[in-house]
């Protein structure tokens, strides 16, 4: 069956209408087929219209006492990995407008997110820390060689990368994120062609945040995934946002 | 965000006064919350159980069915995202998934062949129909269902109400596996743009 222009397959899997393997098949390809996706949402609620406009046929009375005590016994997703379906990526390189709008969104977050720090006692040590570590962010927002990857997680979120080669550093900018699961934080990770490794914690309080990650010691680029409170060692689950480092 | 209802369009959704409500309710179940998981059930078994009857048909199927999608609502919460349409949106969207897979599971593909021959393309609209004039909601289906050239209509009752494989449509309708694809995606475009469904 090679007449296959898949952009056509949008209707027959908003209806589950495409068999097992070219389901995978289209599924996969949503993962980097913005305008599909975008249909594909639209075509998806459609077919639900006609789900809701099927006669409403009460269950059984003692269906709704089954299923209550039926949940008691089932163990709920985490919250919420977004699927990379609509996750889209950009790579640009960081024009002056939007350099200034880091700029001003680092200084909204105010008080960032220095994991380094935490340990400042008194209120003054931590606001040197903070204005270090202001001045470090936006030492890489501003550096001569910064070049910005943004990328658009679900729910609204946006991850923004600033990285600069030069001071071996980059910037993580957060905003809009889903609060992450109680006991759970977003992790960020180096990305070394697949090998993460630690790069630092958001603060589970913030939903928006800039993060400052120092030794980028070529890492490729930067993982969040979502890890119990305190980190892990190595990523426990899938990412959530995966940026390479633009060069 | 929080201004889109992407699924309902921009007027309230007729017939169905809960939307909104409903998504929060939906998410509070993804924070473990049984009670609003008992409102969710509450509002939405109705047109959930309906929807599983239409395409599973066996009376003891679609039970097992709907338990199935009640529980999957309950365990799978945490994916709901409001911003990329409602509550109701996405319990039919995993119910219909779930009633489909039972219907190709059950079925060999001889049975299944057999079961699309004996369901008239006309069947489940008019079946549809019939129980319309009640809620306005299904009076708009209805009606943009009739904006539908036949051979779409055909095409997305059978995979959409039938549970069938865009190629045993092209079976059951004889046409080239193109063309019900094509038809498929311009009649679910149509219903679309006829409902002011936007996401």
């Amino acid at each position: 069956m090679k007449h296959r222009n898949i952009h056509l397959d949008t209707g027959a899997y908003a209806l589950n209408a495409l068999p097992a393997r070219e389901h995978t098949e289209f599924s996969r390809h949503l993962r980097t087929c913005e305008s599909c996706a975008a249909e594909v949402r639209e075509l998806v609620a459609t077919a639900a219209r006609l789900g809701g406009a099927a006669a409403d046929d009460r269950p059984p009375p003692d269906m709704r006492d089954r299923v209550l005590q039926g949940i008691r016994g089932v163990r709920q997703e985490r919250p919420a990995p977004p699927t990379p379906a609509w996750t889209d990526r950009i790579t640009r390189r960081l024009p002056g407008f939007a350099l200034a709008a880091s700029v001003a969104l680092a200084a909204v977050f105010g008080g960032v997110a220095w994991w380094q720090h935490d340990q400042a006692q008194d209120a003054r040590a931590r606001q040197q820390a903070s204005d270090t570590a202001q001045a470090r962010l936006t030492g890489v927002l501003t550096a001569p060689d910064a070049r910005t990857t943004v990328a658009r997680l679900s729910g609204g979120a946006a991850a923004t990368v600033v990285y600069s080669a030069q001071r071996n550093q980059a910037v993580l900018i957060a905003s809009d994120m889903a609060a992450p699961p109680s006991g759970s934080v977003y992790q960020v990770w180096f990305d070394h062609t697949g090998h993460m490794t630690p790069a630092g914690l958001m603060d589970p309080a913030r939903t928006s945040a800039a993060v400052l990650l120092d030794a980028v010691d070529g890492a490729s680029g930067v993982g969040i995934t979502v890890e119990p409170a305190g980190g892990s060692v190595q990523p426990t689950s899938a990412p959530i946002a995966l940026l390479p480092f633009a060069t | 965000m929080n201004s889109m209802h992407p699924a309902d369009g921009p007027a309230p959704r007729p017939g169905d006064p809960t939307g909104t409500g409903l998504d929060e309710r939906l998410r509070a179940v993804a924070l473990g919350d049984e009670e609003a998981f008992a409102e969710v059930y509450d509002a939405l078994s109705g047109p959930v159980f309906g929807l599983v009857r239409e395409v599973v048909r066996d009376p003891a199927q679609s039970e097992e069915v709907m338990q199935e999608v009640m529980i999957e609502l309950w365990r799978t919460a945490a994916r709901f995202d409001p911003a990329k349409g409602s509550a109701r949106t996405w319990a039919l969207t995993l119910a219909h998934r779930r009633a489909v897979d039972r219907v190709r599971s059950e079925q060999s593909q001889h049975r299944r062949e057999q079961r699309a021959a004996a369901l008239s393309p006309e069947v489940p609209y008019d079946t549809v129909a019939e129980q319309v004039e009640s809620r306005l909601e299904r009076r708009q289906v209805r009606r943009c269902m009739g904006t539908l050239t036949q051979l779409q209509r055909e095409s997305v009752t059978l995979a959409y109400y039938g549970g069938l494989t865009y190629r045993e449509v092209s079976e059951r309708l004889s046409l080239p596996l193109g063309t019900v694809k094509t038809r498929l995606r311009d009649g679910l475009i149509r219903l679309r743009d006829c409902l002011g469904v936007t996401a």
